[in-house]
């Protein structure tokens, strides 16, 4: 018995290991797909030449974070099957053909038009190219679509029955494809990977601008790159908030294990603000609440009474003491990217954007928060989903394969060597391009603070690429 | 009548598989082959050859293990397990030769890793496939929709040669792709390859044919019991066929023939092992109908599928050609 549960645990290790990799590269490749789809646009409406330089410029690092994307990618397709058999066969009639589905609509088009996207401009001319760009982008977000289906069935599965081998049979299509919580889920990640993507960037225009390499492309991404932040930054805590709700409503001990509520409260929850979750004892150790708030939040009522994770048996408790901090950790990067947002309207406002150094120097150190925020995000939800894979349907304990523990192990070992040596060097290109913007090929055209002694092109600027001769 | 819609999928799981296996198979071949050209600018050039199409060609493979899910989760849920080491390893070796295609351009003085990474990744991904597959004839055991081996039961004398087969039959692959797709000094030592793996090739098909009959009496009954011994006399005879056409084209100095040829090869192959395998998915345990997923997931994935898959090959084909001909050696945008 002591065995099956240390296989279970290992296989569980390696799946968080290896999903955690590769949501990165999803992460940053969704939303730098559309940026490149709108550089293009705008190159071919403006025909200025800064869209192009910048286009190409994030073209490159899309194609090595795209590559790391495709191959962390593949394992999870597989390790289903090889660390997941038991759940595999009980839900591959329903999860099956969902992810059937993002293959044939999503990851055949971005692979079929990614060839034309990276190689092929001076081939097929830019009007066609643009259209491949936009096949690529598109590819991504229907990818994202039907990952978040299938992820929001097992978290709130509908639309099924079970038959006498013990297998989720499908009885609603509509009702499996549009679980209660799949309309959130998926807005709530497809802005996280458009916030992910405009901190990348506006961390890399700054870091241009505080060097003064190329102001007039930094300033260009640096700038696009902060509406971003303005505009999604708030929207995307309004979704979170609703998104919240929806879990209340269909995985109250999720919420429960997120707000640190080991007890209930009749007449009005506290909001735990921080404190240090004692599963052991069931309470919340040096607790800084504010009365009521939680009802506020949770229930928009002050004296409304919120559950605590009491009313659950304690074999059912999702582990409190990682998404007690995991969403908080999420939180805070969500309000820290909302502060940045509303800091480059002002000194938008003021005229001061491309030279306020600080607002620079912040904007370089939060240049890996999206990260962070998706990461911790998707802790919350797939550890709060514990004890369950299908949840309130199927134990994780009762997902896993027959492996036996040293193979599982022994598997995981080599992921976790290969993925950080691999992964690890991929980051460090990934960085090292940001790093290298050439000069810009062209002189400032207005006269400013900015104004570089230097406008004389570089040597890494004479690459010409494309241009609309290519008809 | 109703559809038989297990036999359908089967069929389509069958024909991406087969995808994979020949498209894939040229660019793991092109990285096979990767030590026999010490030239950074032969090395280049092979690279830039697949490089616009790699990407589709290994979604082939998602589509095979994503599609085996859906619609034969039990097949899914038993092959793995019972073949762990090799998928595995399978996968770790796609992992270095996929991020090579980027990485290789990034350094001048990590070049030589990626090299490494390229090679040794394609021919590990190739090795561990043709392990899997001489696993897969061997036979898995299944009990109470479980796999009910050992884990070591994939490693044996006959997998050993499936794995060794599949890494020179890729090569060939990629040697009769580098014919079509480059010139000169490049070209003309691909044409010398290619020779040597199609004997190769050819030879290791007729051990492995000889081999398996008498690996299971179902096999030894399929190819010797009338009236399907007549395709013991068929398919060897087109693959004498092919492998001639194989080498005139190369003598003759076409540029396609001998890549053509060369899928004839493993298009026959493919049938053979197909042959041996009906109905079973999973021989000898499970049949085509065993392994299948109740009939709504099969025909909702199945209307999306005879939707989409054309598409998809019209969009594919439509890569392929604006990336025709030979490559030249200054392009590509690195």
């Amino acid at each position: 018995m002591f065995e099956a549960f240390d296989a279970t645990v290992l296989a569980r290790i390696q799946f968080a290991f290896t999903v955690s990799f590769h949501i990165i590269f999803p992460a940053f490749s969704i939303g730098l797909a559309s940026y490149l789809a709108v550089l293009e646009a705008l190159w071919l409406w403006k025909r200025d030449e800064v869209y192009l330089e910048l286009f190409n410029f994030w073209k490159t690092i899309f194609a090595v974070a795209f590559g790391m994307g495709v191959v962390s990618g593949i394992v999870m397709s597989y390790q289903f099957g090889t660390n997941w058999s038991v759940f595999s066969d009980k839900a591959g009639p329903i999860i099956g053909p969902l992810m059937g589905y993002e293959v044939l609509t999503a990851f055949f088009l971005e692979a079929g038009f990614l060839g034309i996207m990276l190689f092929g401009l001076n081939r097929v001319g830019p009007r066609l190219h643009f259209f491949a760009t936009a096949m690529v982008a598109l590819g991504t977000l229907i990818s994202a679509t039907w990952i978040l289906s299938a992820n929001s069935w097992m978290q709130t599965p509908a639309g099924f029955a079970m038959n006498e081998a013990g297998q989720f049979i499908p009885v609603d299509w509509w009702a499996i494809i549009f679980t209660p919580s799949f309309p959130y889920r998926l807005v709530h990640m497809v802005l996280a990977a458009y916030l992910t993507t405009a901190f990348v960037v506006g961390a890399c225009g700054a870091w241009h601008l505080l060097r003064n390499t190329a102001p007039r492309r930094a300033r260009k991404m640096f700038s696009m790159a902060m509406w971003m932040a303005a505009i999604v930054a708030p929207i995307q805590i309004f979704a979170g908030d609703l998104h919240g709700l929806n879990t209340l409503e269909h995985q109250p001990a999720k919420i429960m294990a997120m707000e640190g509520h080991f007890e209930s409260h009749e007449n009005g929850a506290p909001l735990i603000v921080f404190g240090i979750p004692n599963s052991a004892e069931k309470r919340i150790d040096y607790a800084l609440e504010v009365p009521k708030l939680g009802s506020l939040i949770l229930k928009h009522d002050l004296d409304a009474p919120v559950a605590g994770l009491d009313s659950f048996p304690e074999e059912l408790h999702p582990p409190v003491g990682i998404i007690f901090w995991s969403f908080r950790v999420m939180v805070g990067m969500g309000l820290t990217m909302l502060g940045i947002g509303l800091w480059s309207l002002w000194c938008r406002y003021r005229g001061t954007l491309a030279t306020n150094a600080w607002l620079h120097r912040m904007a370089v150190a939060m240049g890996p928060a999206g990260f962070v925020a998706v990461l911790a995000g998707w802790i919350t939800t797939e550890v709060g989903r514990q004890p369950y894979t299908v949840y309130g349907h199927l134990l994780t304990a009762d997902s896993v394969s027959p492996i036996e523990a040293p193979a599982v192990g022994a598997s995981l070992v080599a992921f976790i060597i290969v993925y950080f040596l691999v992964f690890g060097a991929g980051t460090f290109y990934i960085l090292r391009l940001m790093a290298r913007l050439p000069r810009d090929t062209m002189p400032e055209l207005d006269e400013g603070p900015l104004r570089t002694a230097g406008v004389t092109p570089g040597p890494a600027a004479s690459k010409p690429h494309g241009g609309p001769h290519g008809h | 009548m109703a559809i038989d819609l297990p036999f359908i999928w089967a069929a389509l799981i069958a024909f991406a598989v087969l995808a994979y296996v020949v498209l894939d198979g040229f660019d793991l071949g092109v990285g096979i082959l990767f030590p026999f050209f010490p030239e950074k600018h032969d090395r280049d050039v092979m690279m830039n050859s697949v490089a616009p199409v790699w990407d589709g060609n290994e979604t082939w493979l998602v589509l095979g293990g994503g599609g085996l899910m859906a619609v034969f989760p039990l097949a899914y849920a038993t092959v793995l397990p019972a073949l762990y080491a090799p998928i595995i390893a399978m996968l770790l070796g796609l992992i270095f030769r996929g991020v090579a295609f980027e990485y290789r351009w990034r350094t001048r003085r990590g070049e030589f890793l990626w090299n490494w990474a390229f090679a040794g990744g394609s021919t590990l991904a190739a090795f561990s496939q043709g392990l899997a597959l001489g696993a897969l004839v061997q036979g898995i055991p299944v009990e109470d929709r479980a796999y009910a081996g050992g884990w070591w039961d994939w490693l044996t004398p006959f997998s050993i040669v499936t794995g060794a087969a599949i890494v020179v039959g890729y090569a060939l692959l990629g040697a009769t792709w580098l014919i079509m797709k480059t010139r000169g000094d490049l070209a003309e030592r691909a044409r010398a390859l290619a020779l040597k793996c199609a004997f190769a090739t050819v030879a290791a098909m007729g051990i492995v044919s000889l081999w398996t009959p008498f690996l299971e009496p179902v096999y030894l009954q399929r190819w010797f019991g009338w009236p399907t011994a007549i395709f013991s006399v068929i398919v060897p005879l087109l693959v004498l066929g092919c492998l001639y056409l194989l080498l005139k084209g190369i003598q003759l100095r076409h540029d396609r023939q001998p890549f053509i040829a060369a899928l004839g090869l493993f298009l026959l192959g493919y049938i053979g092992i197909g042959i041996s395998f009906y109905p079973y998915m999973v021989p000898p345990s499970l049949t085509i109908w065993d392994a299948a997923a109740p009939n709504d997931s099969l025909a909702f994935l199945l209307v999306g599928a005879l939707v989409l898959v054309p598409i998809i090959l019209a969009y594919t084909a439509y890569s392929y050609w604006v990336f025709r001909g030979k490559v030249d050696p200054e392009e590509g945008y690195h």
